[in-house]
């Protein structure tokens, strides 16, 4: 799945859960301080993007995934693994 | 060196009821002797013996995204404590003087239970990572405290019945004791569904008049046969007077005393005499000195189930003694059906506008009154009342007996 593909359906993603303008959903954006998401709406996006994606993300890979770029890589790589 | 304790006043009212969706419109049903009750169109109803409840009249107006990380009881909390606060002219007040005191009978029950079957049916990751904050029954305190920036400390008493009522005795004692200048208190309930609806039915407490609702809830009345369901809430805003009169506050009333008691008899029936609520009522009135002639008028708890609305009966004749026969009782659930934790909230606003308007609501579906009820019920016509001091009444399983004072002096 294209870069772009995967930063769309985060943005879906993040509109539905958080309200957040996906115009707003760039890849140097942090999830927490930039597009305030807080941990619990946080996890509710990890698991709906495990759905989108056919993704596995275990909770301590979650900590790791600051922005939004790191979240579509992330997303990329697990997609090539599966 | 003794001071005495500070005067509350009342500031602020909110409310979203089976009759309106805030305080305007439910009063106007309640002069209007309108009923709330309804038949359910649900799927799950031929799952359950009853088939009626007075639902909100009026869905919370949230955005999307705020709602759904709120339980229903969270959002109409919210919505409440939003209407009150803008109603009391948002007080500017120090955040460490500000408190929340708002109960709730069961708490997320709708939560729990749907996030249960999300569980059972799509297994533990599809639980939504908000269903404790959502659950919890000090989640609506929690809500509106968040809302304000409340930091004089959140409360939310928990007597099931009697929660609204006993959230805003704590409250009353916050200003009193010099503990809060303002307080942000009230109820919240919505517990319309199959489990809360099977049990209540199992414990022989609700109504049997499925094909009847508006009817259903007649307190006081003859052929009552148990108390309607209903979900709403209510919310005021109490001040210390000297704060309310420094920043020029319009006053609806004041809250002259608070009383809670507990009958130690029966997890859910009432004493039969009366006994236990008619301590919560005696100390309501000695909290300021209120002698039983003072009081006009009785909102009483009266839920339309056969025992309860003899016991609280009683518990009137013996804490007011003869001055009895001169309060105008009335019992609002006629109109909006039972709601629980946010009874008393909802029954305490339709208090303060009565001693405001000087005029008591008739009870509705009064056809009858039945013989062991000794009280001057208005029915069918509303009834002007003079100044002086009303009662607000919730009793709760448990044994809970809570009792509130307004006064317009």
């Amino acid at each position: 799945m294209s870069q772009t593909d995967v930063l769309a359906g985060l943005a879906e993603i993040l509109e539905e859960v958080a309200g957040v303008d996906p115009a707003a959903v760039t890849p140097e954006k942090t999830f927490i301080d930039d597009l305030d998401v807080d941990s619990l709406s946080m996890v509710e996006v990890v698991v709906a993007a495990e759905e989108k994606f056919g993704v596995k993300i275990p909770d301590d890979d979650v900590k790791t995934l600051k922005t939004v770029g790191d979240a579509v890589s992330y997303i990329q790589r697990a997609g090539v693994a599966a | 060196m003794t001071r005495s304790p500070r005067r509350v006043v009342v500031t602020g009212l909110g409310a979203t009821t089976p009759l309106g969706g805030d305080v305007a419109s439910t009063w106007e049903g309640m002069l209007a002797g309108r009923s709330g009750v309804v038949r359910l169109e649900t799927d799950w109803i031929d799952t359950v013996p009853v088939h009626i409840a007075a639902p909100l009249a009026v869905e919370p107006p949230l955005g999307r995204v705020e709602a759904r990380k709120l339980d229903r009881t969270q959002q109409m909390a919210l919505v409440t404590a939003r209407e009150a606060w803008a109603d009391a002219g948002s007080p500017e007040v120090d955040p460490l003087r500000l408190a929340v005191s708002v109960g709730s009978g069961i708490g997320g029950v709708l939560t729990l239970l749907s996030q249960y079957d999300v569980l059972k049916a799509q297994g533990a990751r599809k639980v939504t990572p908000h269903v404790v904050p959502m659950l919890m029954p000090n989640g609506p305190a929690a809500t509106v405290g968040l809302e304000l920036g409340a930091k004089g400390g959140v409360r939310a008493p928990v007597s099931a019945c009697a929660s609204g009522t006993e959230a805003i005795a704590l409250a009353y004692e916050l200003i009193r004791s010099g503990r809060a200048d303002v307080v942000v208190t009230g109820g919240t309930e919505a517990a319309i569904a199959p489990l809360p609806i099977a049990g209540f039915a199992q414990m022989q407490a609700l109504s049997r008049r499925n094909d009847s609702p508006t009817t259903a809830s007649r307190p006081f009345d003859k052929a009552r046969d148990g108390f309607v369901l209903g979900e709403g809430a209510g919310m005021l805003v109490l001040e210390a007077e000297e704060f309310a009169r420094a920043r020029g506050a319009r006053i609806y009333a004041y809250l002259s005393g608070a009383g809670i008691s507990s009958d130690a008899y029966h997890v859910a029936a009432p004493e039969p005499t009366g006994a236990g609520a008619a301590r919560a009522v005696v100390e309501a009135l000695e909290c300021e000195g209120l002698s039983p002639s003072d009081i006009v008028h009785v909102n009483a708890h009266a839920t339309s189930t056969p025992v309860g609305d003899i016991a609280e009966s009683k518990a009137l004749h013996l804490a007011l003694g003869p001055a009895v026969a001169n309060a105008a009782v009335t019992a609002t659930k006629s109109m909006t059906g039972h709601l629980l934790g946010a009874a008393g909230a909802v029954e305490a606003v339709a208090t303060v506008l009565a001693l405001r308007d000087r005029i008591v609501p008739a009870t509705r579906n009064l056809d009858a009154l039945d013989d062991e009820i000794e009280l001057d019920v208005v029915a069918m016509e509303n009834r002007a009342i003079g100044s002086g001091a009303a009662l607000s009444n919730s009793f709760g399983f448990g044994g809970h007996d809570a009792c509130l004072a307004f006064t317009t002096s």
